[in-house]
């Protein structure tokens, strides 16, 4: 059986991409966060955010490690299955990624370097100043990665000329159409990702009745974050998708499930589409409900799949179902926020174990709407590399083999496993072991002879070791 | 733009950026290299404490020289990847292993750092290698047809190329080395005075090997040494006295001489690469401005990197200098 190198490479990088996207998306939220924590700690000298600062930066730089090296392979990837396209964009897309590395690459990795290991090496303002560099740098990377990826879905201000892009307007290409609702939708997911995090190893500490103290913070500081962000992902979401819907009407189609071009289209709330018949089964849906939504009007008309031949459609179930997952998701950490922050007003939080356990239950889901929202995305697009420009199985490297995608690939997924196998290990015990206790704080931490954070924890590895024989 | 060859200026960011990189993360790499012959934990405790600050900016300069080839040389970017296909596969696993052996191995206990320790050296030493391997490559040449490499998965291969692997993997060694007498002290640093010298004669012997080998491989490069200007025999001649200089230092154990004096040897032999295999970007056939990009990316991005790379060179001094003098064993970890 001959192996499709095409079909390899797209399984390849999409394996990458999903792998990678999980830990930015956390260390954008929770670099903001330790950040904060610093610079409250600066202000009140107040302990309690200095070990809460601490704690998170611990969960930050193993999370952060482990999203910097699965990010190395992605600067790299474009180059050696997609060689064509890197080559017929690189005037665009060099100077972007290149302008992420000055601009944001070396500030995160300089300054972490300080934030991680300068605490008593530099002066407190300078230590602040670092936490607020490496935050800064996670930010303005997102915004040049997203301006690529909007790019992709949304090209403008480029020419074709035998083969090779040119630019014709920086501006223009660097803020196209939709990276204003791209960027948006991401930050606020990366704060909503952090949030739920923090919020959630909090609940489940207040739970078990350790390190109350600086748990209630975090909880509280969470909650109150994520009862604003929530609501507006959602305000922001629909935004984007009428950009979407204006820009690449049949990924809207697949994310709908619309198959004919209709007027007064409804809103199909459940279905099983069916690529080969081009229709749908099973399908409950609200009349008129999808035109209102898109177009601001019960009778507005709705692209349908079937307006495109069949070889210029999305894969129709894959994006549908994507789509429901993030966007059924996001409904839930609404009523979840919503519910503690009513809560919290009242002051009934702490004593609301149901709520508490629901907020602990809620932390893998941030990871799954986000990559449910990139598959939405990037598989809406489809079969366009660049939309409309550049088909997928024209960017492809020339010389790639089947065989060679898929040796490379059965590494990735292996390296990557032993890497997510053992950092997830190791999250799991900071987070066992807990924030610092806040009573041997400040005035006799100088006294004791420094213990480096191994020394303490190998001990506890030790005993369990211990226990086990 | 016929005033200011724009390319050219690219050139030199570039060979500038790879240097940097070279230089940086060449002795973080090193470091990995020598953790299983350092004598005791005590002595790897130290050895990875001296790079932890600084190895994540290091390699950085890794990812500009990538997203640099793609904005100013996309030829050199689109052919070198496909070209080294495996190569880039085993360059990336083996800086994925030894990346997150940093925050890993600390937090590891007794019972399982031993396999962080193999993950930092075989991750280091792959790396090095494969890093080696793509400048033996570059050396070699590619099959191209038009803007697109059209050899085989394995072409890059050969004994020449794994000869300079390894004769990078002995560099990034001493570099390593070097380093590790400059940030250590007691048992550790009288462990590295003891294995230097070794380092230094095995890759002053690489030198003599790759000086003979590389005009016998590359017609290109026997014309540029043998009947052009003779002047050029000054950089061999300067390779030597470096190493003996490195040599006396060694012996007269002082700490950051023999640091100096490598990168001085990196520098060198750096250079008579460049000299060897100007003015081509993609050997056989295709020059730097062959490779080149549009002018208008090139100085889009241009005018950001003048103006951003001198801030980045004076906050990573900084962290140098927050990082400065010898490590302890006992300190590094205590805030993190």
């Amino acid at each position: 059986m001959e192996l499709d190198p095409l079909l390899l490479s797209r399984i390849q990088f999409a394996f990458v991409v999903s792998f990678h996207a999980i830990f930015p998306v956390f260390t954008i939220g929770l670099a903001a966060y330790i950040a904060v924590l610093e610079a409250l700690y600066y202000r009140t000298d107040n302990p309690v955010w200095e070990k809460l600062s601490k704690f998170w930066t611990k969960v930050f730089a193993l999370v952060f490690g482990m999203g910097v090296v699965s990010g190395i392979v992605m600067a790299f990837q474009f180059g050696t299955n997609w060689s064509t396209f890197s080559y017929s964009s690189a005037n665009f897309l060099g100077p972007i990624l290149s302008y992420e590395v000055v601009t944001a690459f070396f500030l995160e990795a300089t300054f972490l370097g300080v934030l991680l290991f300068g605490r008593d090496k530099v002066p407190r303002g300078a230590h602040l100043f670092s936490a607020c560099m490496v935050a800064l740098g996670t930010f303005i990377s997102s915004f040049w990665i997203l301006s690529a990826n909007s790019w992709m879905h949304t090209p403008a201000g480029v020419e074709f000329n035998d083969g090779i892009i040119q630019v014709t307007s920086w501006t223009q290409a660097i803020f196209n159409s939709s990276l204003p609702y791209r960027f948006a939708h991401m930050a606020l997911a990366s704060f909503i990702t952090g949030g739920f995090v923090v919020a959630g190893v909090s609940a489940w500490y207040l739970l078990k009745e350790r390190n109350p103290e600086t748990s209630r913070k975090a909880l509280k500081m969470s909650i109150v974050m994520l009862a604003i962000a929530t609501p507006l992902q959602l305000v922001v979401g629909d935004l984007h998708g009428l950009n979407t819907f204006e820009e690449q009407p049949i990924k809207v189609a697949a994310m709908e499930g619309h198959w004919e071009t209709q007027e007064g289209a409804p809103l199909i709330l459940f279905a099983i589409p069916d690529s080969r018949n081009e229709t749908n089964h099973l399908e409950i849906a609200i009349p008129k409900l999808g035109s209102l939504i898109l177009t601001h009007s019960l009778d507005g008309e709705v692209t349908g799949l079937t307006s495109v031949p069949a070889e210029d459609r999305p894969p129709v179930g894959i994006v549908f179902w994507s789509f429901r997952i993030m966007v059924g998701i996001g409904l839930i950490f609404i009523v979840i926020s919503l519910a503690s922050a009513w809560q919290l007003w009242r002051g009934k939080l702490e004593a609301s174990p149901r709520l508490l356990k629901a907020l602990t239950w809620m932390i893998p889901l941030p990871f799954v709407a986000v990559l449910a929202g990139w598959f939405v995305t990037e598989v809406g697009r489809q079969p366009w590399l660049i939309q409309d420009m550049m088909r997928l199985s024209e960017g492809i490297t020339p010389s790639i083999t089947g065989g060679m995608v898929l040796v490379t690939l059965i590494g990735y997924i292996a390296v990557y496993a032993v890497v997510f196998a053992a950092g997830l290990y190791y999250l799991r015990r900071v987070i066992l072991a807990g924030p610092d206790p806040v009573e041997d704080a400040s005035s006799d931490e100088s006294a004791r002879p420094k213990r480096p954070w191994s020394a303490v924890s190998s001990g506890l590895e030790d005993e369990a070791a211990k226990a086990r024989s | 733009m016929e005033l200011i060859d724009l390319t050219l200026i690219w050139i030199v960011i570039i060979g500038i950026g790879v240097f940097m990189y070279v230089l940086m993360d060449g002795f973080d790499l090193g470091v990995g290299i020598l953790f299983p012959f350092a004598p005791d934990d005590r002595a790897r405790d130290e050895m990875m404490q001296s790079v932890a600050p600084v190895w994540d900016g290091n390699e950085t300069w890794l990812i500009l020289g990538g997203a640099g080839l793609l904005a100013a040389f996309p030829m050199v970017y689109a052919v070198f990847l496909p070209a080294l296909y495996i190569g880039v596969f085993l360059l990336l696993a083996g800086l994925i292993f030894r990346g997150v052996a940093f925050e890993f191995r600390f937090k590891s206990g007794s019972e399982s750092r031993h396999w962080w320790d193999r993950s930092f050296f075989g991750g280091s030493t792959v790396a090095a290698f494969a890093q080696g391997a793509v400048a033996g490559t570059y050396i070699q040449g590619f099959e191209v047809e038009g803007f697109s490499y059209v050899g085989g998965p394995l072409d890059w291969l050969t004994p020449f190329t794994l000869m300079t692997g390894l004769g990078v993997v002995a560099g990034y060694a001493l570099l390593g080395i070097t380093w590790t007498i400059l940030k250590t002290e007691g048992s550790t640093r009288d462990w590295a005075y003891r294995i230097a010298p070794k380092l230094l004669a095995a890759v002053m012997a690489f030198f003599v090997i790759v000086s003979i080998w590389t005009p016998l491989a590359s017609e290109h490069v026997r014309e540029r040494w043998f009947d052009h200007v003779t002047a050029l025999w000054i950089f061999p001649l300067l390779t030597v006295l470096t190493a003996a200089w490195i040599f006396n230092k060694l012996r007269k154990r002082s700490d950051a001489a023999p640091f100096i004096g490598s990168m001085t040897l990196f520098a060198l032999f750096y250079i008579g690469l460049l000299i060897s295999m100007w003015p081509y970007a993609v050997p056989p056939e295709h020059t730097f401005w062959d490779a080149a990009s549009d002018p208008g990316s090139q100085l889009f991005l241009l005018l950001g990197v003048l103006f951003l790379i001198p801030i980045i060179l004076g906050y990573t001094a900084w962290t140098y200098w927050v990082f400065r003098g010898k490590v302890n064993a006992d300190e590094g970890y205590a805030g993190h």
